[in-house]
């Protein structure tokens, strides 16, 4: 049913959310100092979780969530502590519900007893003697209601006997005040079968002695009810605990009596079953109450469409403005006008747009408290996770991409960073080690930053490690600074062993790799003794890019603004020509290869002398610099990316495409690409120079 | 004219699934996430019944009902709780605080309509 299917996915989506805060919320209980409504709102999660999976019949989901459910019940109600013990307890269950939603959704079966000891767990810490059965899929109390009267005698209709039932029916104060009607049950006896009703009005005062929310009247009433006395009785199932109700079988087998509870009908009216109820607003005064945010859900392909739709409308724009650019403005003064309002309103309109698919980083810095908290435990070191501007918003593209390089980043901290507690203490710093990661925005890039107060970065053993490996000479004299930055050389690592939390081969420089594909760049300080501190700055968004327009003939080309150092016109007497036969351009003492682009990509026509035209020095994400040989600068423009890959195939040295002003396409160059395509080998490459030992052939 | 009914709710699939029931069954529906929120809609909008889960956020059911009955505008409109088998305790208290009646979670959608035909006027 297709219905069903969407409130499946939309259950789907709201267990994972819900889940997910779940445990965002249990990592921030302390032991023993937890807050109420913390555990309100976890009792909430499962208690959603486990209904739905009731109405959708996951019986795996539901009869785990319930022994969860109670188990938070007893710690909400502070009948059972939540001590650290609890909690990784908790923490796991959550895991194993998780999987478990997981499995619904896509269809996989899980083992049998998979759970089964996180279960039996939780009950034991339940101290569950009051394990009551989950609950049934279906409605426990479902009757048959014959809506349509039959009729009267002798209808054969299974063993019981056609009934009449004589009601007496008294209604209390108090059921008018539930809003029950007397009317309303009429109506629902009356669609039972042939119903007469009879009022006593013998208690009925005066009209100006009439209190209209008292009750006065009462009726005799006869039913005839094929359905029997069970459906009769369900008539009155609201009602039953504020009426005098007595109902008898007229013709039938045995005689029936029901009569209200032993309480006496005055003690009735005036007790009302007021049990205090937790007063959830009173008891947290102080606390503000959660911002009032209201939102939607939508397709997230509506609005990657979107995002492409408005990229393209940038793109036309663009092209407009240029062309109007070249009218005469005074001739077309209304036209010019109307083109440049149109260009204002498709950038708001872009940020807009863009705005929607920007995301708090919360999301990713969400899953780092439980990973600090497991991979300290596992090397033996205190270590807390302080988080601030999570609330900062980025591009999703962008969101996706950090994940990784983040999780290594502290990693490292945790694992090379943060000191043993003895050596802290020995230092005379707290044993516990702190990593504060942050969000903001600065000058339109987002800056993340991970800091740990940990034993910073041993320089020496950096620099040995380098020398080692080949990447510095070994007489080499290098500042504080580039000795730090060593730790993003590729190939480079401290780790002694391969330690089972840092993974094989995962080492900063394959993070700085991946924030520079992202437009990205990562710095390090470092103060020995006192910590390290990395800073990755990001591009708001992947979708568009700030670029640097330069031209090669007639053909144009973008570069990516990120990986541009400078842009010269050298003196004819800094080129040189080496062995291999190509050139390089002698630059402050370094030696930076040149790459000629109409070489590369065959342009006719274009300078070829790079003192005639202009070098612009580009870094890979290795860290290599070459120096791109084109005829002129543009300008510089933001431009939206569109993937070359989709539409036609990768190629080598292109990272995608963009429609420039003038309508033609142009290539943005992707740097460390042509840099592979100019055919370098970097096995002896030097940090500093880039002259290469040996090389193959370089176009001239 | 159709019964508009109220259903308040923190789990997004329960209300969509009770008011996609209820529609079928040709009755408007408006949502709300919580007791406060239902309150900010009575304000500016009438039902002729309202269910409501008792677990919620910001305001839980039961505040509800008793804010709800001691509200002139309101004292009087049927309101249901959706409960679960083992709340019974819950179950009374809420008929304490002027609750008209309950479905139990997991609901059957016929039942659902049929029980708010019971008590809608």
């Amino acid at each position: 049913m297709d219905e069903m299917d969407r409130f499946k996915g939309t259950y789907f989506a709201e267990c994972f959310e819900l889940l997910g805060d779940m445990e965002v919320r249990l990592m921030a209980l302390d032991e023993g100092n937890a807050d109420p409504e913390d555990l309100n709102a976890i009792f909430r999660v499962v208690h959603s979780v486990k209904g739905g999976a009731g109405a959708f019949g996951f019986e795996r989901i539901g009869a785990f969530s319930h022994i969860l459910e109670g188990l938070l019940d007893a710690m909400r109600e502070g009948q059972i502590a939540p001590s650290r013990q609890a909690i990784d307890l908790l923490i796991k269950a959550t895991d194993v519900l998780t999987d478990l939603v997981r499995a619904a959704q896509s269809g996989e079966e899980l083992a049998a007893d998979y759970g089964a000891d996180t279960a039996a767990a939780l009950q034991v810490l339940a101290g569950a003697e009051q394990e009551k059965p989950p609950p049934p899929a279906t409605e426990q109390d479902a009757q048959p209601q014959s809506p349509a009267p039959s009729a009267p005698a002798g209808d054969g209709e299974g063993a019981a006997e056609h009934q009449f039932f004589h009601i007496r029916f008294a209604p209390f104060p108090g059921m008018l005040q539930k809003a029950n009607e007397p009317l309303l049950l009429m109506r629902e006896l009356k669609s039972l079968g042939k119903t007469v009703a009879v009022p006593d009005l013998s208690r009925l005062p005066l009209l100006d002695e009439l209190d209209a929310e008292e009750a006065y009247l009462s009726w005799n009433i006869d039913v005839d009810c094929p359905a029997g006395l069970d459906a009769v009785r369900e008539v009155f199932e609201f009602v039953e605990d504020d009426c005098d109700l007595k109902i008898d079988v007229v013709a039938g087998v045995s005689l029936e009596q029901r009569s209200p509870d032993t309480a006496s009908p005055d003690s009735r009216r005036t007790a009302a079953t007021e049990r205090a109820a937790p007063d959830k607003g009173a008891a947290r005064a102080g606390v503000p109450a959660p911002a009032v945010v209201s939102t939607i859900r939508v397709d997230l392909g509506r609005v990657d469409r979107l995002v492409n739709m408005v990229g393209e409308l940038v793109i036309t724009q663009t092209m407009l403005a240029q062309q109007a650019s070249r009218l005469p403005p005074d001739h077309y003064l209304a036209l010019t006008e109307g083109i440049e309002a149109l260009s204002q309103h498709s950038r708001e309109l872009q940020e807009s747009v863009m705005a929607i698919r920007a995301q708090p980083v919360k999301s990713v810095f969400a899953r780092m408290p439980r990973l600090v908290r497991e991979l300290s435990a596992q090397v033996g070191k205190e270590v807390r996770l302080v988080t601030a501007g999570e609330d900062t918003e980025v591009d999703k593209t962008v969101i996706e991409q950090i994940g990784d390089p983040l999780t290594h980043m502290i990693r490292n901290s945790v694992d090379h960073g943060i000191e043993p507690p003895d050596v802290r203490a020995s230092r005379g710093k707290s044993k516990q080690g702190t990593i504060r990661l942050s969000a903001e925005h600065r000058s339109g890039r987002i800056v993340i930053e991970v800091a740990d107060d940990g034993g910073g970065i041993d320089r020496e053993r950096v620099l040995a490690k380098a020398v080692d490996k080949g990447l510095v000479a070994a007489d080499a004299a290098l500042s504080d600074e580039e000795i730090d930055n060593l730790i993003f050389m590729p190939g480079f690592s401290t780790a002694e062993t391969v330690s089972s939390i840092s993974g094989r081969g995962v080492g900063m420089d394959v993070v700085k790799r991946n924030i520079q594909g992202m437009g990205g760049r990562v710095y390090v300080h470092s103060a020995p003794g006192h910590g390290t501190r990395l800073s990755l700055s990001l591009p708001l968004t992947l979708a568009v890019l700030d670029g640097m327009i330069v031209a090669v003939a007639q053909e144009n080309y973008v570069l990516p603004l990120t990986n541009i150092v400078e842009s010269l016109r050298p003196p004819a007497h800094q080129v040189h020509s080496v062995v291999d036969g190509g050139d390089v351009l002698a630059l402050r003492g370094d030696y930076v290869r040149l790459v000629y682009l109409h070489r590369l990509f065959g342009i006719e026509g274009a300078v070829t002398d790079p003192a005639q035209g202009l070098v612009v020095v580009v870094e890979t994400e290795a860290g290599d610099r070459v120096g791109l040989v084109v005829d002129e600068l543009l300008g510089q423009q933001q431009v939206v990316i569109k993937s070359l890959e989709t539409n036609y195939r990768p190629i080598q040295g292109v990272a995608g495409a963009t429609i420039l002003g003038d309508g033609k396409v142009a290539l943005i160059l992707d740097v460390a690409g042509l840099r592979a395509m100019a055919s370098f080998t970097t096995g002896a490459m030097k940090a500093g120079t880039d002259v290469p030992a040996e090389s193959q052939e370089c176009q001239r | 004219m159709s019964k508009r009914v109220l259903t308040v709710d923190d789990s997004q699939t329960i209300r969509e699934m009770v008011s996609f029931t209820l529609k079928g069954a040709g009755f408007e529906v408006v949502e709300a996430e919580d007791g406060r929120k239902a309150l900010d809609l009575l304000g500016s909008t009438k039902v002729d019944v309202i269910i409501t889960d008792l677990n919620m956020p910001n305001m839980d059911g039961i505040t509800l009902i008793k804010e709800l009955r001691a509200n002139p505008a309101h004292k009087f409109v049927p309101i249901l709780m959706l409960t679960t088998e083992s709340q019974e305790a819950k179950k009374s208290e809420g008929r304490g605080a002027g609750a008209t009646g309950w479905i139990v979670k997991p609901f059957d959608p016929e039942k659902l309509v049929q029980v708010v035909n019971k008590v809608c006027p």
